[in-house]
């Protein structure tokens, strides 16, 4: 056995107590859907799970109806003390079922545990910790005093994180004084099922929180039910567009969080052993199925040769393989169509002439796998270069000046994140400012945190998830600012 | 002895130009009692699309400079404005049908609106940003700035200059350029307006006015992807639904029509920026 070789360390999923099949969560309690089920597998090994529920729209609009019968009669009339404390009794039984919650997150997503257990989950508990205090505070969130809330939120989330994702959404608009109605992703559901009976245990008001399973028809029913006051979309910007075109006119308010291309910028006075790690957790943390993953790394060319040894180096190390293994770095990739994607879009890097190279490792023979890859020769018209792959695959580009970084950086319709590696702090806050991107990480990457708003520019979307400007998106405001 | 009068030739206002429209056409402006005023320029869709470039090629400088400096542009706006006051008056009043007390009423409003405007280009960042205190040794800060070219649709049914002010001062402010269309009916104060604004300051292209029909022009705006906003604050009488859902192709940030003339409010600017939020490393080694 080589250094590098670990025994297995798996997590036990002992631990969780599935059901055989869910149904859908209306008004506090599972009820059977009336579209025909499907199964949730997981990725690492192609096995069923469960069967899952499938809301017709006849079961939207049963979920929409609770939500505002939630609304009008419990949840509007609550105080933001008792809201608040609904949302801290979530944060603590979050905490509390942690373990379970990232052992099915992982099984079901094909995410590595050491970032379910490290990352997700404690996010989850921050998030709604985080939102439960502002709660009874919102005549401070700067929208002028005693913000409204805005009725139903109807809440469409993707599968790359999804428990954040549902927290991401849940937890500032319960803290506002909406009711809910949420379709976590069609090959993500478990993990949104669980937390529907912690909701249970928090005894949160029948109808204020709905979860209902569905693919992307359930989720079009959701976002186009005439009685909800407002949309959140977290997903690819070509579903953001439908989205943001079916709701014009509607008087829904609509914040959306799109896609991205990042661009992780490495200057030749960088610090090079964090930078490099910096780049691996940038494109290759969650399998890159990241929306804010800095896919694009542009280095500074007198680096180049250095930084990509030295990358190639560090990813020979990575382990890939069983998710719920605590040694696994790289876990499945969620679907066979998001890998068929990824291989596709890696095949045409290689026929538009980048060259690619892939770490070595032994790929499981059940489930979805795709070992860490670098493109490097990109040019910026590449398509690897242009289009959000979303997975471990980076595409490597050189600048000789901070003007042409910036300029490259910028050159895309996305515009959600981006990375600045200098030990130089009056580079990085001039490149900062020249960046067009709604987040920008500074010798660190994929960080995240309930008091830091997330959100892009351009293409990537509109509005802001986290901090007071995430609570924006789901109040009205009453004259924030007007002129008295 | 009599003096015959010079009448002014209105034109467009396109990167700090005083242009006549590509297409040679003109309209008519009338007084409310139906005389003829003025021929304006009926803005066509190349038009729309050279401003939208002039815009474009404003947008680095005018972002860049200071909170400061662009309060102090905006506050020359006023000063200049204060010193057309009798024209503008004069204008409104022709072309609105007002009173006299009624325009010069607009006129201060309108002036007064750039003052407090003005104010605000060095202090939005701070009320609609704010530091963080994230869980870990980050440093992590989130502040506003400006979108991008913004087009507008002004104000149609009163209040020319000030419909005008109105939807053109909070964009500008936070270091937008703009490409407005200006009321279709009485369009010269704007044209005046674009005098004020080449003598006080403004970067070429940072605002430029377009005369003419918002129904013909604003589709093409709202479906230009090199257009980042859009506020339909005067476009309650067109297929305001057809430009939103045209917009949304490349995920504009659009404002919907408002009824009469918008107040001043901080919402208007912030509703034209970005929030950036920027983390870097707390670390002693």
């Amino acid at each position: 056995m080589g250094f590098l070789e670990y025994a297995p360390s798996p997590e036990s999923t002992a631990i969780l107590h599935l059901k055989k099949s869910y149904g859908l969560f209306i008004d506090g309690e599972f009820r059977k859907g009336h579209g025909k089920a499907f199964v949730t597998i997981s990725p690492s090994t192609e096995e069923r799970i469960a069967d899952i529920a499938n809301a017709s729209e006849a079961d939207v609009d049963a979920a929409v109806k609770a939500a505002r019968r939630a609304y009008e009669r419990t949840w509007s009339k609550l105080s933001g003390a008792d809201r608040g404390k609904y949302l801290f009794r979530i944060a603590r039984l979050v905490q509390e079922r942690a373990r379970e919650l990232a052992v099915a997150e992982s099984l079901d997503n094909g995410k590595p545990i050491k970032e379910s257990r490290d990352v997700d989950v404690p996010l989850v508990a921050a998030w709604f910790f985080y939102y439960a205090g502002w709660a009874d505070k919102l005549d401070y969130a700067g929208l002028g005093p005693a913000p409204a809330s805005l009725g139903v939120a109807a809440q469409v989330i993707p599968w790359n994180f999804p428990l954040l994702m549902l927290a991401w959404k849940i937890a500032p608009a319960l803290a506002a004084g909406n009711t809910v109605v949420i379709k976590p992703a069609e090959t993500t559901p478990l993990s949104a099922l669980i937390f529907a009976e912690i909701l249970q245990q928090a005894e949160l008001p029948p109808g204020v929180v709905n979860i209902i399973t569905g693919a992307g028809d359930t989720g079009s029913a959701l976002v186009n039910h005439p009685d909800v006051n407002k949309v959140a979309f977290t997903g690819s910007t070509e579903v953001g567009r439908l989205i943001a075109k079916s709701t014009a006119g509607s008087g829904k308010k609509l914040t959306l969080e799109l896609g991205g291309k990042a661009a992780n910028i490495v200057f030749d006075d960088a610090p090079i052993e964090e930078a490099i790690e910096g780049i691996v957790n940038g494109i290759f943390f969650n399998q890159g199925h990241v929306c804010c993953a800095g896919s694009r790394l542009l280095v500074q060319e007198n680096v180049h040769d250095e930084v990509v040894d030295r990358l190639k180096t560090r990813l020979s190390t990575l382990r890939l393989g069983d998710p719920l293994d605590k040694n696994t770095d790289i876990g499945a990739i969620n679907s066979r169509a998001q890998l068929d994607r990824i291989r596709e879009l890696s095949d045409i890097g290689e026929s538009e002439g980048a060259d690619r190279w892939t770490a070595e490792c032994v790929i499981p023979d059940k489930g979805f796998w795709f070992a860490p890859t670098i493109f490097t020769n990109v040019e910026a018209s590449h398509r690897i270069a242009r289009e959000e792959i979303f997975g471990p695959v980076l595409s490597v580009l050189t600048f000789r000046t901070p003007a042409e970084a910036v300029a490259k950086a910028n050159n895309t319709p996305y515009g959600l994140s981006a990375g600045i590696w200098t030990d130089k702090g009056s580079k990085i806050l001039a490149v900062a400012d020249q960046l067009r991107a709604g987040v920008v990480w500074a010798n660190t990457f994929n960080r995240f945190d309930p008091s830091s708003p997330f959100g892009g520019y351009k293409e990537s979307g509109y509005g802001r998830e986290g901090g007071r400007h995430g609570l924006a998106a789901y109040l009205q405001s009453s004259g924030w600012g007007a002129k008295r | 002895m009599s003096h015959l009068a010079v009448p002014k030739t209105y034109k467009l206002y396109v990167g700090g130009a005083f242009a006549r429209s590509e297409s040679g056409r003109t309209y008519e402006v009338l007084s409310r009692k139906g005389a003829f005023l003025a021929n304006a320029a009926l803005a066509s869709r190349k038009d729309a699309r050279d401003a939208v470039v002039a815009a474009r090629a404003a947008l680095a400088g005018w972002s860049a400079a200071s909170g400061y400096n662009r309060g102090q542009v905006l506050y020359r706006i006023a000063e200049l404005l204060e010193g057309r006051r009798n024209q503008f008056i004069d204008e409104v009043v022709s072309t609105e049908g007002a009173t006299k007390a009624a325009a010069g009423k607009q006129v201060d409003t309108a002036i007064d609106a750039w003052v407090w405007y003005a104010g605000w280009a060095d202090k939005y960042v701070q009320v609609a940003g704010n530091g963080n205190p994230v869980a870990g040794p980050y440093f992590n800060i989130s502040t506003p700035e400006s979108t991008g070219v913004v087009a507008i649709v002004a104000p149609q049914a009163s209040a020319s200059l000030l419909g005008l002010v109105s939807v053109l001062a909070p964009v500008i402010v936070s270091g937008n350029t703009a490409v407005v269309i200006a009321n279709q009916s009485a369009p010269l104060t704007a044209i005046s307006l674009g005098e004020v604004l080449a003598t006080s300051d403004v970067p070429a292209g940072v605002a430029n006015i377009l005369t003419g029909s918002p129904a013909e022009i604003a589709p093409w705006l709202a479906a230009h992807a090199d257009v980042n906003g859009l506020d339909l604050a005067g476009a309650g009488g067109l297929d305001w639904v057809a430009l939103m859902v045209s917009a949304a192709e490349t995920l504009k940030r659009v404002l919907a029509p408002e009824e009469g003339i918008p107040a001043p409010s901080l919402e208007r600017i912030v509703a034209f920026t970005e929030t950036k939020t920027v983390w870097h490393t707390k670390s002693l080694r």
